[in-house]
């Protein structure tokens, strides 16, 4: 993916979490995060990312 | 704002003159071809550029001397080309600092280090940083040198009123009031201009919530010029910090306010000391430091729908309010009082219809919106609107501490000067060229063999610049210079003399490469360096049939 789509996946991303709701934003990015695990052609790659992200969160 | 017992003109280092209201001993009210509002870097700006045409100008100026804080500091390249087609550009290159590099951190680590579009053949760093009253009073004494610019300090616009071919301005100042005839107005009078609000126009778009208190500090301090982006900084949780060195020890300190935090009690003497204590402590200073000057400023996206309103024109913060992230406030200013400047001249000259200040508008509110694209993002990251933003930016810098791709957003778009594409003056792309230049944007620098800049040989008119060979030239060359007085053609690589045209060898196709030029390609160039047109295996005729619309009556 270019920056320039991962920019707008970025806009598009921060306003439907403020759809969401601040309640049920954890939800909603579960669901997000399961559904582009599902598009993964490598099923090694979810994994490194929950890795990834669980770094720094302090 | 300044600290208690200090007035608002008592800085650290820069002395301010005091400016006597206007002599009487003159006819006033004689007529002038052009009067600007306003003696700030865009009123400024213009008045040289119609002064380098060889037009004079009335600047009528409220104040009786220069700003009385440094507000603007960072001055872009392409600002320094236009400084530098004024002829003043050597006292801004003794006194400020040029920088290349950005850093963000987070959280006290470094996840990005950024640098900016530089290569040898620029004539200019990318930016510099200097302070506005500088650039003010550098402006001033190169108005004051030409001869054609008479500046009134302590006069005040009471009224603007459009009469047949003329705008009829009411002035007061100390002596009386009086009331000055001008072929054309332009309104630089900054953003609460009083010109604006007394033609009845105001300025649209969006107010962000995020606030920053900016700070001038005086410091020995040991940090090159390099820009730093603190991202949740022990000394400012939750918020942003930007550091930037300017001239005589001055450091720039902006850092966003908490929400809750009302302006009054962040603008009072002791919290700015408190917060600046903390954040030097932070990044490591131990010395002494002394507070210069501060004020508090909020993000806005503003603009006019029509930056013209029939013989009076907008230019500068007049027109539209940038938020500062892009550092694009005083500099597309400046490329707005240049843009207006070339074009009333050649209008007031005689050499051109007065359809070509139709091309104003969408050039430079084009500019601004370009600029408003970009800095939205910037503002978005610098100060979260929202729940989701600060999530979404807060996932990126934690992000960005392991995976170097997500320091990108932290990039703060520090952009190129605007391409006007879509300009009723830029001739449509000859589809034969495959790079290079497009139509509307700046032409390119070269830096030639002898260490000197192509760009110092453009004309201050129009400069037709053809890549021998350039058989049959010179009826073209004739005809434009009869069209433009200001005109020089410039052929490169030509094995013939061509009667009128300045030759230059290229041997080694520095600029042929910089243009993307073949043999026999032409490319007209406007007085601020923007390409009108291009041309591959030009026939003779093209580059003058181009000029003669722009100038079209």
């Amino acid at each position: 993916m270019e920056f320039a789509d991962l920019e707008i996946f970025y806009e598009r991303l921060a306003k439907a979490i403020d759809r969401a709701g601040e309640a049920k934003a954890a939800l909603f990015l579960s669901k997000l995060a399961l559904l582009l695990a599902r598009e993964a052609e490598n099923p090694q790659k979810p994994l490194e990312a929950i890795e990834a992200a669980l770094k720094d969160l302090e | 704002m300044r600290p208690d017992g200090r007035s608002e003109l008592q800085s650290l280092y820069f002395s301010y003159p005091q400016f006597a209201p206007p002599d009487r001993g003159r006819n006033f009210a004689a007529e002038t071809p052009v009067a600007i509002i306003g003696a700030g870097p865009v009123g400024l700006t213009a008045a040289l550029t119609l002064a380098s045409f060889g037009v004079p100008s009335v600047i009528l100026e409220k104040k009786s001397t220069f700003n009385d804080g440094s507000r603007a500091i960072c001055v872009s390249r392409s600002s320094f080309h236009i400084l530098d087609r004024l002829g003043v550009a050597e006292p801004f290159l003794e006194k400020a600092l040029g920088w290349t590099k950005g850093r963000s951190l987070y959280r006290g680590r470094q996840i990005l280090e950024f640098d900016m579009l530089h290569d040898a053949h620029e004539k200019f760093m990318p930016m510099y940083n200097i302070q506005q009253q500088y650039i003010e009073l550098y402006l001033y004494e190169a108005a004051r040198a030409s001869g054609l610019i008479d500046i009134r300090w302590h006069s005040d616009v009471t009224s603007v009123t459009p009469s047949g071919a003329h705008v009829e301005i009411g002035v007061s100042d100390p002596n009386g009031d009086y009331t000055l005839k001008a072929g054309w107005a332009l309104a630089a009078d900054g953003a609460r201009s009083a010109v604006r609000s007394m033609r009845g126009h105001r300025l649209k778009g969006e107010n962000f919530e995020g606030r920053y208190v900016i700070v001038d500090v005086r410091m020995e301090h040991d940090y090159p010029t390099i820009r730093r982006a603190l991202f949740d900084p022990a000394s400012n949780p939750g918020g942003t910090i930007l550091i930037h060195r300017q001239p005589e020890n001055i450091w720039r300190i902006d850092y966003q306010l908490d929400p809750d935090e009302s302006a009054e009690s962040a603008l009072a003497e002791a919290t700015v000391r408190s917060k600046i204590a903390a954040i030097l402590d932070e990044i490591g200073h131990r010395g002494a430091w002394e507070l210069e000057w501060w004020s508090v400023y909020a993000a806005n996206t503003l603009l006019l729908d029509d930056y013209r309103d029939g013989r009076i024109f907008f230019i500068g913060d007049s027109a539209h309010i940038v938020p500062i992230f892009g550092v694009r406030g005083l500099n597309n200013g400046v490329a707005d009082g240049e843009n207006i400047g070339w074009k009333l001249a050649k209008v007031i000259n005689g050499e051109a219809g007065e359809r070509l200040l139709d091309s104003y508008t969408p050039e430079r509110r084009g500019a601004t919106l370009d600029v408003f694209a970009n800095a939205v993002k910037s503002t978005r990251f610098m100060t979260p609107p929202t729940h989701g933003f600060a999530m979404m930016r807060d996932a990126a810098l934690s992000l960005a501490l392991t995976e170097p791709f997500a320091a990108a957003f932290a990039n703060p778009r520090q952009m190129a000067p605007f391409t006007y594409a879509e300009s009723p003056i830029t001739e449509e792309d000859d589809r034969a060229f495959d790079g290079g230049p497009r139509p509307g944007s700046v032409a390119p620098n070269a830096r030639l063999e002898d260490g000197s800049n192509f760009c110092d040989f453009y004309a201050r008119g129009f400069t037709l610049v053809w890549f021998g060979p350039a058989g049959g030239l010179e009826e073209t060359i004739a005809q434009m210079a009869a069209l433009d007085r200001d005109f020089r053609a410039i052929v490169i690589n030509s094995d013939q003399k061509i009667a009128g045209a300045q030759s230059l060898a290229d041997p080694r196709n520095l600029i042929a490469s910089r243009f993307g030029a073949k043999p026999g390609d032409a490319f007209l160039i406007r007085p601020d360096q923007h390409l009108a047109g291009r041309w591959r295996g030009a026939p003779v005729e093209a580059p003058l049939s181009a000029l003669t619309q722009i100038l079209a009556p």
